[in-house]
């Protein structure tokens, strides 16, 4: 059983909910990115979403695309995003899902690019661009080790489709939390809740809800209805704010503190 | 390779051989499966074949005619030269057959807001102009540099009644506006129809855009046939995100007829300053689709650049890609220069304003038409008028060097 199943698996015994969070590997610079990063898993995030920054983000709102922007101007690449991997795998046993959009896993080899995550100790990926529909052409490249390709179902999704996303999907499922980009305003838990709970009805896949949480109260409501939640933006406006502070990696380890305890 | 026997793209996926497909977050998913659904139910509809040819006859002005251009072919010295005058249509460029189109198919479909994305600003225009005669509420994203090259059109979209949405992030140009139209898109999916300009984006947009552009193609076949009694030797259109392009190329694709796309070479295919995509692109994904894109090795999209705010884009139409992999047409390039000349040219032997854009295509013809004989025939796609071009060019020429 890979580490993200077994994250799951244990939340669900203890009955506790799971808190992934994610950050843009390298911002604002690789050292820093590293100390922010240890320090999040020290403070108890349950999964790591390494976002491998892309030129493009057209599913992120501005705050990730920024943190992008910074990570890119400062030197990450793919293979630096490896690096990043292998040096938290030195101290931590995480379960840490790659995220990314294609065309930089394209230019990288889809087959290298499994071979390489697998080696640096990295546990599945997630694709925004890459619906289920074309995914073939990259995992058909890859070789049969349990390397899952993360899913998403958004609210848009009719339940029929999410059967099938969640029929195909391993590691869990990534429910976005409202229409639109990362980040941005105007969630309605309780609407989002409700279809959270449907899809459930679908699936025994752990179900993880994300997009636009940036409150302690909205992590609380909509971890009820599933197996965790995501937070990203909040974490990159937080990293964003504290550029160039010596204490940047204790302001996130208490933010991720305060987001666990809300799920509690 | 002049002429191939069967030609069936794209396939039931969108893929044209190794391009296009839909890559594209799964909140936009459904309702691109949604339009493909109502998009094949439509164009088979005969009430929805009636009002859009309906429309493109009696408001955009179809049929454009042909124009044999005299005094340019004799200032080429060469093979005859005709245009296929797209700059005729209302709003002055061929991107007005796609938006009444789309925007009919957004009608039928009952949404009611529109939103678009516009580099030069013609497509921009086009949209806003369809959505003030369907009573319809429209959005444009522009890069605000775009906006700064291309006045005269923001003033054209606010006046029929658009919000035109500057976009600072990147460089704000035509591939930002498209992000952030993505964006908005995602937000508000549910009551928005996406007004895609190109033969790009996320199936079923490079097939449907090429459906509603290939009358350019049909017609000028037709009237050259009429004129001189027979298929021009050469067609030859400027390819951006390749609309035009396609839809001057689609009907002559199984005929025995040489066809060239022209790409902008901006100050050179040797300096980092140029939108020469399917000539020193690879093979990634961007906006959607998979196609030729300008990227580093790492797979980050570079900047493109042009004179022409309309070429100025880092990828491709997917099918554009194909057609050049299997060596069925051939991709050139011009450069800033090049296009000012022939823009200059044009103005000043026939008459006719072209775009900056369509003035790539008019200096390959030129270059062509001169080292070709003189019952050579051919046709030159004038995209769109240059009006908005005016303020830009003459700036430029001021500077010098033109």
């Amino acid at each position: 059983m890979g580490r993200i199943t077994e994250s799951f698996k244990k939340n669900r015994q203890n009955k506790s909910k799971a808190l992934v969070g994610f950050v843009t590997a390298g911002d604002p610079d690789f050292e820093t990115s590293k100390k922010i990063i240890l320090s999040m898993c020290y403070a108890g995030i349950d999964v790591l979403e390494l976002g491998i920054p892309f030129s493009d983000p057209s599913a992120d709102g501005p705050v990730i695309q920024r943190s992008s922007m910074r990570a890119l101007k400062n030197g990450m690449t793919m293979e630096k995003a490896m690096d990043m991997v292998r040096e938290i795998r030195k101290h931590h046993s995480i379960p840490i899902v790659l995220f990314s959009y294609y065309n930089p896993v394209l230019a990288y080899g889809a087959a290298k690019f499994q071979k390489d995550a697998m080696e640096a100790g990295a546990d599945g990926v997630l694709i925004v661009d890459l619906p289920p529909e074309e995914s073939e052409e990259l995992t058909s490249q890859w070789d049969d080790r349990e390397f899952p390709l993360i899913r998403l179902i958004a609210p848009t999704t009719g339940i029929e489709r999410a059967k099938s996303i969640a029929a195909g999907a391993k590691g869990f499922l990534y429910l976005i939390s409202k229409t639109g980009v990362t980040g941005s305003g105007g969630l309605d838990t309780s609407k989002t809740g409700e279809y959270a709970d449907m899809v459930r009805k679908v699936t025994d896949m752990p179900v993880c809800t994300g997009f636009g949480i940036s409150k302690p109260e909205d992590a609380r409501a909509l971890a009820a209805f599933g197996d965790g939640i995501v937070i990203g933006s909040a974490f990159e406006r937080a990293i964003e704010d504290n550029i160039g502070k010596s204490d940047i990696d204790e302001k996130l380890a208490a933010m991720v503190r305060s987001f666990k305890e809300a799920i509690k | 390779m002049k002429k191939i026997d069967s030609y069936n793209y794209p396939d039931s996926k969108g893929h044209f051989g190794p391009y296009g497909g839909r890559y594209v977050g799964e909140t936009l998913m459904p309702a691109i499966i949604e339009l493909e659904e109502a998009y094949k139910k439509y164009l088979d509809d005969d009430n929805f074949k009636k009002d859009l040819s309906k429309l493109l006859n009696n408001y955009a002005g179809r049929p454009t005619p042909v124009t044999f251009a005299s005094r340019l072919t004799e200032f080429a010295g060469g093979a005859k030269i005709y245009l296929k005058r797209e700059d005729l249509t209302h709003t002055g460029a061929h991107k007005i057959n796609n938006t009444i189109g789309q925007a009919l198919l957004a009608k039928y479909m009952g949404k009611n807001r529109l939103i678009a994305e516009t580099g030069a600003g013609q497509h921009g225009v086009a949209t806003a102009t369809v959505a003030a005669l369907f009573g319809m509420e429209c959005k444009v994203f522009m890069g605000s540099e775009d906006i700064r090259r291309q006045a005269p059109n923001v003033q054209r979209m606010r006046l029929l009644g658009s919000e035109v949405i500057p976009v600072d992030s990147g460089t704000g140009t035509l591939k930002d506006a498209m992000n952030e139209a993505l964006r908005y898109w995602s937000a508000e999916v549910e009551t928005t129809f996406y007004v895609i300009g190109s033969v790009a984006g996320p199936h079923p947009y490079p097939v449907m855009v090429r459906e509603f552009q290939k009358i350019i193609g049909e017609e000028a076949k037709a009237q050259m046939i009429k004129e001189e009694g027979r298929l021009p030797d050469t067609i030859i259109a400027c390819v951006g995100g390749g609309s035009n392009a396609m839809g001057l190329f689609y009907d002559f694709i199984q005929e025995d007829v040489e066809i060239i796309g022209v790409e902008a070479a901006g100050e050179g295919t040797d300096t980092p300053k140029h939108a020469a995509t399917l000539n020193l692109g690879t093979t990634g994904v961007l906006h959607g689709s998979k196609s030729y894109v300008l990227q580093d090795s790492s797979g980050q999209i570079m900047e493109a650049h042009s004179v022409s705010a309309g070429l100025d884009y880092p990828g491709v139409g997917p099918e554009h890609s194909f057609l050049k992999d299997i060596g069925r047409v051939q991709y050139v390039t011009a450069t800033d220069s090049d296009a000012i000349h022939a823009f200059k040219t044009l103005c000043r032997t026939e008459g006719i304003i072209p775009a900056l854009e369509s003035s790539h295509a008019l200096a390959a013809a030129i270059r062509e038409a001169g080292k070709r004989k003189k019952d050579d025939i051919i046709l030159v796609c004038l995209s769109g008028r240059g009006d908005k071009d005016l303020a830009h060019v003459a700036t430029l020429i001021e500077k010098g060097g033109f």
